[in-house]
């Protein structure tokens, strides 16, 4: 299993375009924290990278490598291997090459420029954002044999995450405003890991304005040790659900 | 009277080693102009009552016990001093505004640097003139605001100055009803249970200079005309109700010079006009200012806005007031003359916190990636943000304050 992992980090190493996506974030990540006089501002620019780029790149490339490979899983099905210890070492693979691209990437330059607990929350949630969106990624690229079918899933799947499901929200919101919505707000937002990401972010960023009625609630709630530790169980259920979810499909699947 | 200006005026010693022992024996024995000089100790005296104009004057901080049961001090005359001691345990009521030291319907009367220490209501002006309350310590421990006082509580009094006095733990820090041509100044209210400062029916006062710190809701100054906030410092007031300074029905007021650090909102404004708000700093608030569409002929201009989550959010579309000359950090314009002054205005309202103030719920989409879409869509194309809120000249630059 630890041979197959090696390999695909290996392989993927070798690959070009996570080298670009490293220097990609390094380069964005220096321009930003230099642009800015204060390191509060950089963060908040960083803080669209993390949340829209680093998913991005991390579903769609997961999802391109799992079909490029397809003849190499092939080939390692028929040697005496469990199917599921393949499959969750191309997934180590994956989410170990992409988390490390990004901490070289952006947590680095975090590292040397914004060392403070909103830093590093925002280095933790980077991490945790492209491991989840490999796991998803492993999940789209199981469902179907269509390359370009399953580059299409991961891809509206990506802008679900980042976009329609905020925009059902606020749909939710305003079509039931008469109601208490505060606590339905804290469910809703773990049913997105970026919500939920973005959320443990500003909770650090932006307290003051969080203080106001409806942060309050995130505040008591996430802002406890409690509710940290629920927020962190949450991100790491999105990363096994996916992730167990296509193991046992692609264990059943016919090749 | 004649005494207190001819030279007649004797000192009263009190003390364990002095002939006198207590304080309620020398006031008997004294006459007005006279002073009344208290030794180190403690002294359980019920209620002291002043009726004639004498000095009261502690030395090495006499401790002045109300036994949880009395008022500690009455004044009830004009020309009083008192002076260095320390008065610890007032009772509490419900039923009368039981006092460290009351001033009842008296003139010129001095409070200079006493220790108020658990006490119910500290020091009350009731219908005081020319008074003056200066370097005084007042702390209490109250818990609910049922069961706390006010620090300074003044109700319907003219010229007062309240100058450099900590106060700490009381209901409200300062509290001024019906209060006139009155100074506040270089005070210091923190962590009281409702206001710093509390403000109503009180025209023409001026403070400044003073700091307002983590209380529970801020600064409320209310139904009032002619009040000038020079200088003092708003700071971490937090919680959805805390203001930093709230200002309900004022008119005719400066706010001038002020700074707004670390607030839930640094500024709430409802139902005022004419004001002049120059001068001042809004740095780290969740909420710059929030004007709602009641206010009229504010004037905001030379005001440095930094690092606030929201600069100003507003609840309707009527805009009569000003918001031009201003340094705005989340201004993204440009400036081709190099005059220092952006060539497009800004429009400091985002969509986004309209969104919020009527629905404070959608706070859980701050800064995601769609709200930032509407965000800069609605700057181009302003439909629901009110398009005459703008700022036409605002400053490249944070201007030097």
């Amino acid at each position: 299993m630890k041979k197959i992992t090696k390999y695909v980090i290996a392989d993927i190493l070798r690959n070009k375009i996570v080298l670009a996506y490293t220097v990609f974030l390094w380069i964005i990540s220096f321009t930003v924290f230099n642009l800015e006089n204060n390191a509060t501002k950089g963060l908040l620019s960083l803080l669209n990278i993390v949340l829209i780029i680093v998913p991005l790149v991390s579903i769609v490339f997961a999802t391109i490598y799992v079909y490029n490979s397809s003849e190499f899983i092939e080939l390692l099905v028929s040697q005496p291997l469990q199917r599921k210890k393949i499959w969750i070492s191309l997934f180590a693979g994956l989410a170990g090459s992409l988390s490390l691209a990004y901490f070289v990437g952006a947590g680095i330059p975090i590292l040397i420029y914004a060392l403070s607990s909103t830093g590093l929350i925002m280095l933790l949630m980077g991490l945790f954002l492209s491991i989840i969106f490999v796991a998803i990624a492993m999940l789209a690229a199981v469902i179907t044999r269509d390359k370009a079918k399953g580059i299409g899933i991961s891809i509206l799947l990506w802008l679900y995450f980042s976009l329609l499901f905020d925009g059902l929200v606020l749909f939710i919101l305003f079509q039931f405003q008469d109601y208490p919505l505060e606590k339905p707000m804290l469910l809703l937002s773990g049913l997105n890991p970026i919500d939920l990401g973005r959320i443990l972010i500003l909770l650090k960023m932006d307290v003051s304005a969080l203080m106001g009625y409806t942060g309050a609630i995130f505040k008591d709630f996430f802002g406890t040790g409690i509710g940290f530790s629920i927020a962190l169980l949450v991100m790491l259920v999105w990363i096994f659900v996916p992730v167990w979810l296509s193991a046992r499909r692609f264990c059943r699947k016919d090749l | 009277m004649f005494a207190a200006t001819n030279g007649w005026a004797k000192t009263i010693k009190v003390g364990k080693s002095e002939a006198i022992h207590t304080i309620q024996q020398a006031i008997g024995q004294a006459l007005s102009g006279d002073t009344v000089l208290v030794a180190a100790g403690n002294y359980a005296e019920k209620n002291i009552i002043i009726k004639k104009s004498i000095s009261l004057i502690g030395e090495g901080y006499p401790v002045l016990d109300g036994e949880h049961h009395y008022e500690i001090i009455s004044v009830k005359a004009n020309n009083v001093l008192i002076k260095g001691f320390k008065l610890v345990h007032s009772g509490i009521s419900s039923m009368v505004d039981i006092a460290g030291i009351k001033i009842y319907e008296s003139r010129n009367v001095k409070i200079i640097g006493n220790k108020l220490d658990d006490t119910f209501f500290g020091i009350y002006v009731q219908s005081g003139a020319n008074c003056l309350i200066m370097d005084n310590q007042l702390t209490a421990y109250s818990v609910t605001e049922q069961q706390a006082g006010n620090g300074i509580h003044c109700w319907k009094c003219d010229s007062l100055l309240i100058f450099n006095n900590q106060i700490s733990g009381h209901r409200d820090g300062i509290y001024f009803e019906f209060v006139t041509n009155s100074y506040i100044s270089e005070n210091v209210s923190e962590h009281n249970i409702r206001y710093g400062l509390h403000f109503m029916f009180s025209h023409n006062d001026d403070y400044l200079n003073n700091i307002f710190k983590n209380n529970g809701a801020g600064v409320s100054v209310m139904f009032t005309h002619g009040v000038k906030m020079i200088e003092n410092i708003f700071e971490d007031n937090w919680g959805d109700g805390a203001f930093g300074l709230l200002l309900k029905e004022i008119s005719d007021s400066y706010v001038y010079g002020n700074k707004f650090i670390n607030n839930t909102s640094a500024i709430y404004m409802e139902g005022a006009s004419r004001i002049k708000m120059q001068r001042n700093e809004f740095s780290n608030n969740g909420w710059g200012l929030k004007i709602q569409a009641s206010c009229m002929d504010i004037d905001i201009a030379y005001n440095n806005f930094i690092g606030n989550t929201f600069d100003i959010s507003t609840n309707g579309s009527l805009v009569l007031n000003r918001f031009d000359h201003n340094y705005w950090d989340k201004y993204e314009g440009y400036d081709l003359n190099k005059n220092n002054i952006g060539d497009v205005p800004f429009h400091p309202v985002s969509l986004f916190s309209m969104i919020v103030e009527k629905n404070p719920s959608a706070m859980m989409l701050f800064r995601s990636f769609m709200t930032t879409i509407l965000d800069k869509t609605e700057r181009i194309l302003p439909s629901l943000t009110p398009e005459n809120l703008k700022d036409n000249y605002p400053f490249m630059k944070p201007l030097k304050l």
